[in-house]
């Protein structure tokens, strides 16, 4: 569904992606794992265009784009099809739960208000939050920020979700709603792709794993051969830390 | 006449033309000035070629240079040129662009202050570039930049006492249109403060209520977050 082929991307001097393939199955959910600067969040926001990757291709639904020509047009019209869960949340700070959850909707897919409001409480009650669709960001918990920006995502049932460490920002005891969530999306059959440092949520919930580490894939596979058999030393060791 | 006497009698003859100028003065050139603010600062925020440039020295030229100057170019320098314009309508294009240039840094720093997230997360949601300005940022910097913007509104109540010198007849030329007359320079100069003093009064009240207005939901944080 999803494949991007060669991803190069340098700051500067610095080249943080040195040529990654990675290719994503309808209903899979991929995470990515490896050290601190490796390039993950680099890797799934150039998937998003959030960062312009220096060269690679993009193919999505069987149409191939190249990062270094695609244009504005096509990049909002690949963004519609997806959605991102930052670290940071960023949920609109003016806008109640509910309109962080309408407003992709209602704003940029036209949907009827009416409709869109249907369909935001409904993706928040999916996230258990159904009794705070009226409160701001700066009202809720971490957890609850994370779970209404996974709101945010579902809402307009995107054909894969991009998560950067969503859970890497909140205290421990909060973790645990938010994977929950995740967990059960994924039951459900949604593609996700998971930059995560959760080994245990990549061990049990993803159907495919790939261990990153100085811009490139050192290996990947599903979760039993990355966690029981690793091939690399180096995925070895960083697993065993 | 005693001191109290002339007071009184003076102070219809100076709040009129508060009314019928300083006041009008004040909101006709401040919104206008809001609006040049408003663009300006988003073409500087978005980085627009050349008119970015033309903006930084539109405001390099307004900030270096005293207000009292730009209004004796426009009032009186530009009838060299065979323009001529009336002192009000002199005033109010000198405030505009003044306060215009004042503005729109408030309002830059304030957009510039949105963590680039929102933006970010904006794309993400499928908006486009002027729908998360509309709704994202702009709603954000105005709610951040609304005491800063509400402190220049009243800096420029005040300041358009200067419209005195290019012959406006707000407050400060009719106090000092009484004071030839009768010679009573100390009296009539306080009531006259005195009046620009309770219309600051009055502004600061709004602008308390106007931030209070804005900050109901960090309100309702810190109650959270203290558990009530
Ligand atoms: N905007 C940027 N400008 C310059 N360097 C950057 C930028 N973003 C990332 N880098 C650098 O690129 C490298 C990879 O960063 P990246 O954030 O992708 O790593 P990561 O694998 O997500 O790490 P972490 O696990 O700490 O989140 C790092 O060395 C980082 O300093
Ligand atoms: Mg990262």
């Amino acid at each position: 569904m999803l494949e991007c082929k060669g991803i190069t991307k340098s700051f500067g001097a610095l080249e943080v992606l040195k040529g990654v393939d990675i290719s994503v199955h309808k209903g899979d959910v991929v995470t990515i794992l490896g050290p601190s600067g490796s390039g993950k969040t680099t890797l799934i926001r150039c998937m998003n265009f959030l960062e312009r990757a220096d060269a690679g291709t993009i193919t999505f639904d069987g149409v191939t784009y190249d990062f270094a020509s695609i244009g504005k047009k096509e990049i909002a019209m690949l963004r519609k099809k997806t959605a991102f869960v930052f670290q940071e949340f960023n949920l609109f700070l003016n806008m109640t739960a509910i309109q962080n959850v309408m407003v992709g909707l209602t704003t940029a897919r036209k949907v009827p208000k009416e409709e869109a409001a249907k369909r935001a409480r409904a993706a928040l009650e999916r996230v258990g939050l159904g009794d705070r669709a009226d409160f701001y960001p700066g009202q809720l918990s971490g957890g609850q920020k994370q779970r209404v920006a996974i709101a945010r995502a579902i809402a307009t049932d995107p054909e894969i979700i991009f998560f950067d460490e969503p859970t890497s920002a909140l205290d421990p005891e909060l973790t645990g709603d938010v994977l929950a969530v995740m967990r059960s999306l994924a039951a459900d059959g949604m593609t996700m792709l998971v930059v995560t440092h959760e080994m245990s949520f990549a061990r049990q919930v993803s159907s495919h794993c790939i261990f990153m580490e100085g811009g490139v894939i050192v290996e990947e596979g599903t979760p039993e051969q990355i966690f029981e058999h690793p091939v690399s030393q180096r995925t070895a060791t960083f697993l065993k830390l | 006449m005693s001191t109290l006497e002339l007071m009184a009698d003076s102070f219809l003859k100076i709040l009129l033309p508060g009314i019928r100028m300083t006041i009008p003065l004040t909101i006709i050139a401040f919104s206008i000035a809001l609006v040049i603010a408003l663009l300006v600062a988003m073409i500087q925020y978005a980085h627009v070629k050349v008119l970015s440039e033309i903006c930084r020295f539109y405001i390099w030229v307004v900030r270096g240079t005293p207000l009292l100057v730009q209004l004796y170019v426009v009032f009186f320098g530009l009838p060299d040129l065979g323009i001529i314009i009336d002192p009000f309508p002199a005033a109010v294009i000198v405030f505009s662009i003044n306060e215009g240039a004042y503005c729109a840094e408030t309002i830059r720093g304030a957009m510039e202050a949105v963590p680039k997230g929102q933006m970010e997360a904006g794309y993400c949601v499928g908006l486009n570039y002027w729908q998360i300005m509309f709704k994202v940022v702009l709603p954000q910097a105005f709610r951040s930049a609304f005491p800063a913007l509400s402190n220049s509104l009243i800096s420029m109540t005040k300041d358009t006492s200067l419209a005195a010198n290019i012959t406006v007849v707000e407050m400060m030329m009719a106090t000092n249109r009484i004071i030839a007359r009768v010679y009573r320079p100390l009296p009539l100069y306080i009531e006259v403060g005195i009046i620009y003093l309770i219309i600051s009064t009055a502004l600061t009240a709004l602008q308390r209520a106007g931030e209070k207005r804005l900050r109901r939901y960090e309100e309702a944080e810190v109650k959270i977050h203290a558990g009530v």
